[in-house]
């Protein structure tokens, strides 16, 4: 083995000539140590700072607020007095990432299953590739098809869900319109976390070892049973884990969203109803045009957003770690 | 219970590979036939076209019959999901559900065929099962423990265990001992000896001692080329294969000088 | 030969081929079924009044659904009916993913094929109003060229260095608990909404150390969202380099710095390079982060440091925003460039990590 090496640039001294005793570390490692240590401690500080900025810049805002920050619905942080509150947000995130989770895991499943174990091999890579693009497609154009294109067929479908599935209180239709819906924009969310749900249960499908796919379907197993006996149990983790970085990236998700709901601060439980707003959006939207306390509002709702996607995330990689130990075990 | 297989000029094909070349012969009910062979003669091969488990692999193809009591089982009619209900299958490295345990991985055939049975009748079926597999008494305080907690050797049993609890007709076993310490080896040889009397058994392995030790009959097979299909060279009472060959590449692979 | 069986008797051989040949729908039974779907549900369309192509298709499958689980059920049983209604599920899912990505395709390259031309490439929007046709993206093509080079300067380098350390010299040293705690930190990173990180750099870098709102900002804030994912992917290429190699050299008295750098990098250089290109792809996109942290601007600034500089995504979404029809194809047209330039990073990316991967031993 050592002799196919090819020598490196310096002619390394002979023991005899250096001698085997000397520094334990030598200078050019402890600089690259202290470089590469260096960036580590810098995602650290990064991280940190993140949580102390936010909260440092939200203060000013919380302070002079004289709503009830987590149930009020109103947006005037530049009035004085301040009034503003985050429940008209987060009924919008929620309702637009549960919209999305709804469509998109079982979507994102099945599309995993479909390039692991049916699609013939050839094509499988190829559907791969085409699955990783969608993943690469800016969010903003996805806003803009979804404002200009999607929205026109799913009007249709709205009005179709006010008829025939009317009596359910959320897919009542009062206002007889059925754009900038959050129905529309959860839908648009589903088709961008799609390509990360199915990413990764397809990674985790992959690995289930042929021997236990043999052996269900030795024991005289459709393939349906089959996957059933054999994938699910062993991708389960995985597949939990997946769907929660999805759900991380539909909380977080910005701009499409930004673009195709009709913002408004309230409770609207009619989702195929124009309205709407989520903390991410509500950001981009009122930017440019907030004050000082304004902006300390944003600031304060996005801390209320990285907490909860801290969470969501800490707990996928919390159910992935868990996986790793059991497999370790084996 | 047991049945007859008969197998008919048989050619067995990766797409527009062949991997095993005419084919023909038949194994006796309640007896225990050996396929040897160098690696990539195709005996694995011949070994999972008896229940369809070659075409799990895409492509895969066979010409030809294999007659199961006078049924083919690639007849128009014939599923292969039920073959393998009919023909079990013992896999090389010990393959036991990971996320079941001992009790459910017996079970878990019996789960499949449609049909709900009580509690008390699967616990019935699994202790006889593991007992049929000689296990029972090393695994009945942990029933509901994980089946790969077990030793090798105890992993492999279950999986004997699992498999003969869907009661099939035939029993195909790939190379079942290679994965295995010789303790555990000479196990799963007593426990062969003692499921011949109930079912038919079809083992190919790599070890020739093996194959005189317990089976009845012994099919010798052998590459016909570099990069041409196998071929079943010779067929015999295990007797004769191994004091009295015909063939000399049978003698010649008996005897050490290759493969 | 075969005489033996004789003696199992006529009626064991009937069960058994009960048990054997469970029966199957014929070879033409499910293009038949779907043919039949298709029809019935154009048929039905003049009875419901479902319209359109979608609507006409949505009820085919639905027919085709029921009517093969159906058929199957009272042919196969209900162990095969299941199969072959999962199975029309997951080829269905895979259409239902398939067709978004092409609409959206389609429609990028068809509207925005429009507008893009030589001058639209080369000029910027200064003196055109929204309302009036003409004016380019030279000025937001330059500035996202700059912003992301930047992060791309500061990140790719900062990321290869993290994952150095975990991979090569935390596990050995005596900071392994400081390594995990990166690590993790590094996977929480991920999952950091982009416009969360537009707000950190806003009141850190704006409102607290006085920097201005600038393409540098924008730098900073594409920096960190790129970070980890350079973080995750070189490691997994440190992790595939051949431990005996690294032994071969270190057997060789070479320390383990040059080791690191003359053997294992050049060994896993080639993903290194495309999971900072992949990086750099999903970053170019973003645009919360931008809003947040440069201002607007329809002219040509070259400096990334001083004053309003735009760039693709907020070109688009200011564009889009003016409403105007002109300005709407403007942003078709900005949206078409910038799937390009985000595709090309992505093919390069893909056919570097085919025909240069690791070779694994």
């Amino acid at each position: 083995m050592s002799t196919t090496l090819e020598p490196t640039g310096t002619p390394v001294p002979s023991s005899a000539a250096r001698g085997i005793t000397g520094a334990s570390v030598r200078p050019g490692d402890r600089v690259f140590l202290g470089l590469s240590r260096g960036a580590g401690l810098l995602i650290l500080l990064t991280m940190a700072s993140i949580a102390i900025f936010l909260v440092v810049k939200a203060i000013p805002a919380l302070q002079a607020n004289t709503a009830n920050f987590l149930t009020s619905t109103a947006w005037f942080p530049d009035q004085s007095p301040a009034v503003f509150g985050i429940a008209a947000l987060v009924f919008g995130t929620v309702m637009t990432s549960i919209v999305a989770m709804v469509l998109a895991v079982p979507v994102g499943i099945g599309i995993a299953l479909f390039i692991a174990h049916y699609a013939p091999r050839r094509l499988a890579t190829a559907l791969g590739f085409v699955t990783d693009l969608l993943a690469a497609v800016p969010s903003i154009i996805f806003g803009m098809w979804g404002l200009q294109f999607l929205t026109p067929h799913m009007e249709g479908l709205g009005e179709w869900l006010n008829t025939y599935l009317g009596f359910i209180p959320i897919f009542t239709n009062t206002l007889g319109l059925y754009s900038k819906s959050i129905l529309i924009a959860g839908v648009v969310l589903a088709i961008m976390i799609l390509p990360t749900i199915s990413a990764i249960t397809r990674e985790v499908f992959v690995q289930v070892p042929r021997d236990h796919i043999e052996a269900a379907l030795a024991l005289g197993a459709t393939r349906w049973e089959m996957v059933r006996l054999s994938i699910f149990p062993f991708a389960k983790p995985g597949m939990i884990s997946a769907a929660m970085l999805g759900l991380g990236r539909a909380l977080g998700e910005t701009i499409a969203v930004a673009l195709i709901l009709s913002a408004s601060y309230d409770i609207n439980r009619h989702i195929t109803e124009p309205g709407g707003n989520t903390f991410a959006a509500n950001i981009a939207l009122r930017w440019n045009e907030a004050g000082p306390i304004g902006l300390s509002a944003l600031v304060a709702s996005g801390l209320v957003l990285f907490v909860i996607t801290l969470v969501v995330n800490m707990g996928a990689r919390a159910v992935i770690a868990r996986r790793a130990e059991f497999s370790g075990a084996n | 219970m047991a049945k007859r297989i008969d197998v008919t000029d048989l050619d067995i094909y990766y797409g527009s590979f062949k991997a095993v070349e005419g084919a023909t012969l038949s194994i006796e009910p309640r007896s225990v036939t050996a396929f040897i062979g160098p690696s990539g003669c195709g005996k694995s091969t011949m070994l999972r076209a008896l229940n369809r488990m070659h075409e799990v692999i895409p492509g895969a193809y066979v010409e030809g019959k294999v007659l199961l009591d006078g049924e083919d089982l690639y007849g128009a009619n014939v599923d292969p999901v039920n073959v393998r209900r009919t023909i079990g299958m013992v896999f090389q490295r010990p393959n036991p559900f990971p996320t079941m345990s001992i009790r459910d991985n017996v079970v878990a055939g019996l789960r499949l065929d449609g049909t709900r049975r009580k509690k008390a009748e699967l616990d019935e079926i699994a202790e006889r099962s593991l007992r049929g597999a000689n296990l029972w008494d090393e695994v009945k305080d942990r029933l509901h423990r994980p089946g790969s907690g077990l030793s090798g050797g105890q992993q492999q049993r279950l999986c004997i265990a699992r498999a003969i609890a869907v009661e099939p007709q035939v029993l195909l076993m790939d190379e079942p001992c290679s994965a295995l310490d010789p303790i555990s080896t000479l196990a799963i040889e007593d426990l062969i000896e003692q499921l011949k009397e109930r079912f038919t058994i079809v083992i190919v392995t790599h070890n020739m001692q093996q194959a005189a030790r317990v089976s009845d009959t012994t099919g010798f097979f052998n590459l016909s080329g570099i990069g041409k299909p196998g071929k079943l060279v010779e067929m015999a009472e295990t007797d004769v294969i191994f004091s009295n060959p015909t063939q000399q590449a049978t003698e010649d692979y008996i005897s050490g000088r290759f493969g | 030969m075969s005489g033996i069986t004789s003696f199992e008797g006529d009626q064991s051989t009937a069960l058994l081929r009960m048990a054997l040949s469970g029966r199957r729908l014929p070879r033409w039974g499910v293009p038949a079924a779907a043919v039949v779907a298709l029809a019935a549900a154009i048929g039905l369309n003049a009875v419901t009044g479902i319209d359109g192509v979608a609507g006409t298709l949505v009820v085919a499958i639905l027919l085709f659904v029921a009517g093969q689980t159906g058929w199957s059920f009272s042919v196969e049983g209900r162990r095969h009916a299941l199969d072959r209604l999962a199975t029309t599920a997951i080829y269905a899912t895979f259409a239902l993913a398939l067709a978004p990505l092409i609409g959206l395709l389609a429609t990028v390259v068809v509207k925005g094929s429009q507008v893009l031309s030589s001058s639209f490439l080369t000029t910027s929007m200064r003196s055109v109003s929204p309302r009036s046709e003409g004016g380019g993206l030279y000025h937001a093509l330059l500035g996202t060229l700059e912003q992301v080079g930047i992060a791309a300067l500061i990140g790719v380098p900062l990321g290869i260095l993290t994952a150095i350390y975990l991979v090569e010299y935390a596990p050995s040293g005596s900071s392994r608990h400081l390594a995990r705690v990166v690590s993790f930190f590094v996977d929480v990173m991920t999952g950091v909404p982009s416009v969360v990180v537009g707000l950190f750099v806003y009141t850190a870098f704006v409102l607290t150390l006085g920097m201005q709102r600038s393409g540098f900002a924008a730098s900073i804030a594409l920096t960190i969202l790129m970070l980890p994912v350079v973080v995750r992917s070189t490691e997994e290429m440190l992790r595939i380099v051949p431990r005996s190699l690294r032994e071969a050299s270190y057997a060789l008295g070479i320390p383990k710095w040059r080791t690191i750098l003359k053997i294992v990098m050049p060994t896993a250089i080639a993903g290194i390079i495309t999971g900072a290109m992949l990086a750099i792809a999903r970053v170019a996109g973003e645009t919360a982060p931008l809003l947040l942290t440069t201002f607007l601007s329809q002219s040509i600034n070259p400096d990334p440091f001083t004053g309003p500089q735009s760039a693709l995504p907020t070109f688009i979404w200011d564009q889009f925003s003016s409403g105007t029809d002109a300005s709407v194809n403007r942003a078709w047209g900005g949206a078409l460039v910038l799937i390009i330039l985000v595709m090309v990073l992505y093919a390069v990316a893909k056919i570097i990590a085919r025909f240069a991967g690791v070779k694994k031993l």
